[in-house]
């Protein structure tokens, strides 16, 4: 078996996400040696979590604290080179995402993303935006994985000493990171942790029973639910689309929500539309989520044909009133 | 200063369509793959609206559409969005199924390229989606920009802003819905765009017909690609249909009820 190179980016107090001791453990299903590679913040703490799993080389320094491509690449490229890895493991945190391919280049290496199972006789990952589930192998080396939270359960391990190898890289990058907004109104909706996904659909900006759209108390039920509920906030594309075309819209969103096709596919436990008519292209991005659940005014809309596990044919601004009074 | 911006950008199945794999001679497939009705990769033409945008505010800019397909699909699909923004084309003939290998399609992009008369490579922005919507791996781009030597390199961008100095601000998709801002001292750069901030632009009769003098030539002499795919063991759809519970004629408030109760996990 190959030496499995798991690389990781611990926070200034060394601590390792879930999806990094995931990715640990990943590796040390497959049965090979396993070397942790820790790229930039605190490398000492890490190692002393961490240090368990294996050998434990490091890349630090203030210009690797950061999230970038140059100092970022050339970090995981030396890592690569000093562990002599012929498969080379990473979370899919938007930080790897963003190098770990141009390093397979450089390595001469290939690569697969989004890899949702992984066993030693090969990986699977979905095609065509989660309509399609492969499971492959390859021969060319090193190989680079990242792999999608949920992969394998958090790797577990006594604490110790906290030794490590440090390894020494030059970079002169010439981008400088400025640090993180949030867009839309400041209040973040989006919160990959959360157990319930809450999505908005389009119909909440429609015209009503009455003959009126209330998009104004629509924002307000929504936001509600997603305060009350502590639920992130998803939407199909049609309603962050209609921002775009200077409709009346719900200032907090942002296509950042977006779910589906061309929006993100997240991971909740559970998850209910509301007037949202549950299309193809939305219904890909709920690949991910177990239980679902749908309010709509259409008995036949997308979610009755095999989508949800319940569709409450019912008025959302009527059951949301409700809910945000049960759940306040 | 202006830019050299090449957008690589692939054609993909319409989203609404159906989509059946089929095991073909060169390993998986689609299902009539070739009469599936395909549109311009969503993602990677965002990248080309945004690099019409750009081109237009810097003058003496230049836009060049860098696509590897089957050359009489992706004719048909310029027949569209050759109308929206003015491009030059630069085509490769070969497979635009995403079960093909991305390291190869680099290869043959980045060829393609370096080939460009006149590229000047100090001023060059190699856009692209940051996903297909086939493969979906995020992987080609930032192996063409490695190819071409570029260490700045940008996934999930939705917005940038030239400086006066010639700087790029740019923005980021990161964890929790928020964006990371970082400013490149300038070009050569890489950005794989999300959705970006321009909407689709009309269709212009005009710009389809300055488009096409060189849409035409470029398809008929389009290379082949060498595109290979590695070994696969499975290939299938996803077995989940559900059994859908619907819920009928019940008032809202014992609807909220059974809502809050099934998230509190009662
Ligand atoms: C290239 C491409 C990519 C795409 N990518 C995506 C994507 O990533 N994500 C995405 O979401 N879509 C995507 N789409 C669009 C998709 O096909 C649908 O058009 C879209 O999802 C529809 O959004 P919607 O269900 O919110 O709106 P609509 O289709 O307008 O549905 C509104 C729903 O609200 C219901 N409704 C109205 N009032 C009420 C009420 N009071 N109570 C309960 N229900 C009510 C109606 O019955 C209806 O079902 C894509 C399309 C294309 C072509």
């Amino acid at each position: 078996m190959e030496t499995i190179l798991v690389l990781l980016h611990p926070d200034a107090e060394g601590a390792i996400a879930k999806a990094g001791l995931e990715a640990i453990a990943a590796a040390h299903g497959l049965g090979g040696e396993v070397i942790i590679g820790l790229v930039g913040g605190n490398a000492a703490g890490a190692a002393k979590v961490i240090g368990g799993a294996g050998r434990v080389l490091a890349v630090e320094g203030d210009a690797f604290s950061q999230s970038r491509y140059a100092t970022d690449a050339a970090a995981a490229q030396a890592l690569v080179a000093a562990s002599k890895a012929g498969i080379v493991m990473a979370p899919a945190t938007s930080r790897w995402s963003r190098c770990l391919a141009g390093v397979a280049q450089r390595c001469g290496g290939r690569i697969d993303s989004h890899i949702t199972a992984i066993a030693p006789e090969g990986v699977t990952r979905w095609y065509y935006r989660q309509r399609i589930e492969a499971t492959f192998t390859r021969a060319e080396l090193p190989w680079f994985l990242l792999l999608e939270s949920g992969a394998a359960s958090a790797w577990q391990g006594a604490p110790c000493d906290g030794t490590f190898e440090r390894i020494a890289v030059e970079a002169a990058p010439r981008t400088e990171v400025k640090g993180v907004v949030s867009p839309g109104a400041g209040e973040q909706t989006v919160k990959p942790e959360a157990e319930l996904l809450f999505v908005a659909g389009a119909g909440w900006t429609k015209k009503q029973k009455d003959g009126a759209a209330h998009v104004e108390r629509a924002g307000e039920l929504i936001l509600g639910i997603v305060r009350t509920a502590g639920a992130s906030l998803g939407s199909s594309k049609s309603l962050v689309d209609l921002s775009g075309e200077g409709q009346a819209v719900l200032p907090f969103l942002s296509h950042l929500n977006q779910v589906g096709q061309t929006g993100s596919t997240p991971r909740h436990p559970k998850g209910l539309a509301t007037c949202c008519h549950g299309e193809e292209p939305h219904v890909v991005g709920w690949r991910f989520i177990q239980d679902r659940r749908a309010v709509n005014l259409d008995a036949n809309c997308g979610w009755a044909r095999g989508k949800a596990d319940v569709l409450y044919v019912a008025d959302a601004f009527e059951v949301m009133e409700e809910l945000n009074r049960l759940l306040a | 200063m202006s830019y050299h911006i090449a957008v690589c950008a692939g054609i993909v199945p319409d989203p609404l369509q159906t989509l059946e794999p089929v095991s073909g001679p060169q390993g998986p497939a689609l299902k009539n793959e070739m009469m599936l009705p395909a549109v311009l990769d969503p993602w990677a033409a965002h990248a080309l609206y945004e690099a019409s945008h750009l081109a237009k505010n810097v003058p003496g800019s230049k836009v060049y559409l860098v696509s590897l397909a089957p050359k009489a699909k992706l004719q048909q699909v310029l027949m569209t969005m050759a109308q929206k923004v003015a491009f030059e084309l630069v085509a490769l003939d070969g497979p635009s199924s995403g079960f093909t290998e991305s390291a190869d399609v680099a290869s043959a992009l980045a060829a393609a390229i370096e080939a460009i008369p006149g590229l000047d490579r100090s001023q060059l922005l190699l856009f692209g989606g940051w996903e297909s919507a086939a493969r979906a791996a995020g992987t080609t781009l930032a192996m063409v920009g490695e190819r071409l030597g570029i260490t700045e390199q940008f996934q999930g961008v939705d917005a940038l802003k030239v400086g006066a100095d010639g700087s790029l601000e740019i923005l980021e998709r990161v964890e929790g819905g928020k964006h990371q801002v970082s400013v490149c001292a300038g070009a050569p750069a890489v950005l794989g765009w999300a959705t970006g901030s321009l909407p689709e632009p009309p269709n212009s009769p005009q710009t389809g017909m300055q488009n096409m003098r060189t849409v035409m030539p470029a398809l008929q002499k389009a290379k082949p690609a060498q595109v290979g795919a590695h070994a696969f063991l499975s290939v299938s759809l996803p077995k989940q249909q559900r059994t859908t519970r619907i819920v009928k004629d019940v008032p809202a408030a014992e609807v909220a009820r059974e809502i809050a109760a099934w998230i509190r996990g009662s």
